[in-house]
């Protein structure tokens, strides 16, 4: 690892010709058409009825083929091909070059790229998060990292006032095509400071998207999707998520930002969740299933704008929701969730909503009390046994 | 202009005959022949070595400097009493009195370096090339406004001149204005990034951390502080231990200037320029003053007397300077001046007319911008095709 010293004076520039953006080679990938039946389709919403059947091969075209990936080198194979492909894309962050990330997301992304477009920040989340704004306001896509999400608290007012509302306040002048992403969630006794979940409080800032990946294939989609999206895009991972493992296409794809995931399609109740929760609601599927219940798992995804075309699809079907996820209860993402449901759906609904989230408390030290801050799965398969009394 | 060397008074400058033709066919002197005129005051350093007292202008330059001075006094001084017939609504930040940076900055560069300020920006606006028209339109919140009536005062943007707005929040526009920079070292512009804030935000925690973002990484930033005294309320000398904000850089080179004397501004911003692109950031301290309060809801009287008002309206007016520079210098006369005043508060009375005109925004407009493609309802295609879908 370089020295304070020979960091400061090297800032080489990136072989890839950083200043030449006007000489941005074509993109090679695979049309949109042969991208069908890929899990989390990359067609529009219009195409249902496609994307019923991709969803039904998807799970046995995706294990042809493809290399195995954890969840953190999918997130960092979707950051590196966006990089190749513009030499706009630039990462700020603290110790995201030399160090290669606190979770290895940008693991030689600095020996590829140079110093410049892979930036270690000092300390200072609010200046470079602005730094961030400003350098999207002038042209480059940065993709911001805070290494905790909880970090991000200290950027709040350039993430709300200039990141959400710059494009409205300057009349369209100015696209801010930033993606602010970072580890979140409850984790492994790391304490309430380092254990928050910030989609709650980033989703009243009308302006900015908001994703929440889950798996490597999402991750990596979520990860391409953002760096294009003109819009400010907060990507939401989990602490406990990247060492996932599993195999995703060699061919280029993306995933829609604004898409809900089918995770198990089912008859009797949505749950509909994202992030790490996904892994607790499957485990108690299982359970679910031998007890005789069809749970149809949604994982959300897309935390603003909801995907309501998908998750208003499932409700028609099984007229009963659970919802199941990591905020705290108090204005948390399944708040507004049930919120617009109710808005749009009242009329399929059979039983009350509910809505199980972590405890209104600072996440505790101890092993126990963490655990039942966070929703188990035998919570959620009391939950589901009661709605679909 | 040629940077004449010359470093001693030059003769005033006759171009026509003497005034006994009428005012319209002797016109005022437009010449583009070198005028070296000293600056008020000697510049104040900072680990840096100052420039010279003697700026290199032209008759034609010093005439641009009255006349736009003279626009934007006469647009801010209308913008108050829209407001106090409440055209205008909300905050109004006025800039009078501090023209002379706004103009003098604008002279030293280009249009393809960027300038980022906080909410004092009428001004600002107007130096970057922005219409009269568009400005009071958006003051007023109509459709034809710089930024269709959806910013207010506070958020006026110019893109195609650069000029980044436009915030209200004290302070966070530095580190935006350190990102403008670092963009513009990222594609080898060659350009800089001139970030104005006030003596109130040069106590901001996050000004210091983008000057160290910018000093670590050679941003071609200039850090312009518009010391006008008064952080609303509160004067420097109460809100701040060390009210030498040049100084405030500590490894960072500063420069202190006299914010009212436009010739002044434009050979620290010059020089700041060239400087910025050679060795990274430097700090401005521009001492200026604001005749009117913080804001129209501050009658700008309680912390400060009108003495104090009125003695630097008497003795340092920037507009009153350069316009004794244009009489003793022979280049206009008392009357042609007078007479370009009146042709311009006709202009900006036309302005304000034809802004009173454009209707309010469309009702639709509220949720226009709000995400760039609309409300963030496409998906993109691997080969970025976009695709419109619709909600049920």
């Amino acid at each position: 690892m370089a020295t304070a010293a020979s960091a400061a004076s090297s800032l080489q520039y990136a072989p890839h010709g950083v200043g030449a953006a006007s000489t941005k080679k074509p993109r090679s990938v695979v049309p949109a058409a042969t991208a069908r039946g890929r899990r989390g389709s990359v067609r529009a919403r219009g195409g249902m009825a496609a994307r019923a059947a991709a969803n039904a091969e998807a799970e046995a075209e995706s294990k042809s083929g493809g290399h195995e990936v954890l969840l953190f080198e999918a997130l960092r194979e979707g950051l590196m091909e966006e990089m190749k492909e513009d030499p706009t894309v630039c990462v700020f962050g603290e110790d995201v070059g030399h160090y290669g990330g606190s979770y290895k997301v940008t693991k030689g992304l600095a020996e590829m790229f140079g110093d410049l477009r892979v930036l270690d920040t000092p300390i200072a989340e609010n200046s470079f998060t602005g730094m961030g704004v400003g350098a999207a306001m002038k042209g480059l896509r940065p993709v911001v990292e805070g290494m905790n999400m909880g970090f991000l608290l200290l950027a709040y007012n350039q993430i709300s006032n200039n990141c959400g509302m710059l494009h409205y306040t300057s009349g369209g002048q100015y696209k801010i095509p930033i993606v602010i992403r970072g580890p979140g969630g409850v984790g492994r006794q790391l304490g309430a400071e380092h254990s928050q979940r910030l989609e709650s409080y980033f989703q009243s800032i009308p302006g900015l998207q908001m994703v929440a990946c889950s798996t490597p294939y999402n991750a990596k989609g979520l990860m391409k999707a953002a760096i294009r999206s003109e819009n400010p895009v907060v990507l939401f991972e989990h602490v406990l998520l990247y060492n996932l493992k599993e195999k995703i296409p060699d061919e280029e794809y993306i995933c829609c930002l604004e898409e809900a995931e089918m995770v198990r399609p089912g008859e009797h109740v949505t749950i509909l969740t994202y992030s790490r929760m996904r892994y607790h609601v499957m485990q108690a599927a299982k359970t679910l299933v031998n007890k005789g219940y069809d749970p149809e798992v949604i994982d959300i995804r897309s935390l603003k704008p909801f995907d309501l075309h998908t998750i208003g699809n499932s409700i028609k079907k099984t007229h009963r929701v659970l919802i199941v996820e990591e905020c705290m209860r108090t204005g948390g993402i399944g708040a507004s969730l049930r919120s617009a449901i109710i808005d749009n759906f009242w009329d399929y609904l059979d039983a009350p909503i509910m809505c199980l989230s972590s405890q209104d408390v600072p996440t505790p030290y101890a092993a126990t009390l963490e655990d039942a801050t966070v929703v188990q799965p035998a919570q959620i398969v009391a939950a589901v046994e009661q709605i679909c009394q | 202009m040629a940077a004449a060397v010359v470093l001693r008074r030059l003769r005033p400058h006759r171009l026509v005959a003497p005034a006994l033709t009428t005012t319209t066919t002797r016109g005022v002197s437009d010449s583009t022949d070198p005028l070296t005129i000293e600056t008020s005051i000697p510049y104040k350093s900072h680990i840096v070595d100052p420039p010279s007292r003697e700026v290199t202008t032209t008759p034609h330059e010093l005439l641009t400097f009255f006349r736009d001075m003279s626009v934007m006094r006469r647009a801010e001084i209308a913008a108050d009493s829209l407001y106090k017939s409440k055209l205008i609504r909300g905050f109004c930040h006025l800039y009078d009195g501090q023209e002379a940076v706004a103009v003098g900055m604008e002279a030293a560069i280009t249009r393809s370096d960027a300038i980022i300020t906080a909410y004092r920006d009428h001004c600002t606006y107007l130096a970057r090339g922005g219409d009269l028209v568009a400005a009071f339109a958006e003051l007023m919140g109509r459709r034809d406004g710089c930024s269709r009536g959806k910013g207010g005062s506070m958020h006026f943007y110019k893109k195609d001149a650069n000029f980044y707005g436009g915030h209200g929040i004290v302070g966070a526009q530095v580190p935006l204005g350190c990102g403008l920079a670092f963009a513009q070292r990222y594609r080898k512009e060659g350009t800089v990034t001139f970030d104005l804030y006030g003596d109130g935000a040069a106590n901001q925690g996050q000004l210091f951390e983008a000057l160290n973002m910018a000093a670590l990484w050679k941003l071609p930033v200039i850090l312009v502080c518009e010391n006008n005294h008064y952080g609303m309320g509160t004067a420097e000398w109460r809100a701040s231990k060390s009210p030498a904000y040049y100084k405030r850089g500590d490894y960072v080179p500063g420069l202190k200037v006299d914010g009212m004397d436009v010739l002044a501004v434009k050979q620290a911003c010059k020089f700041a320029k060239e400087h910025a692109l050679e060795n990274g950031p430097i700090i401005l301290e521009m001492d200026t003053y604001r005749y009117h309060g913080h804001s129209m809801s501050d009658p700008g009287s309680t912390y400060r007397t009108r003495d104090e008002i009125a003695g630097i309206r008497q003795e340092r007016d920037p507009i009153e300077r350069v316009r004794k520079l244009l009489v003793t210098h022979d280049l206009a006369t008392m009357q042609e001046l007078k007479d370009m005043e009146k042709e311009i508060r006709k202009q900006v009375d036309t302005a304000i007319a034809k802004a009173k005109e454009s209707p309010m925004p469309d009702p639709s407009e509220l949720f226009t911008n709000v995400y760039a493609n609309d409300c963030g309802l496409e998906s993109f295609g691997v080969d970025r095709k976009v695709v419109r879908t619709v909600l049920p």
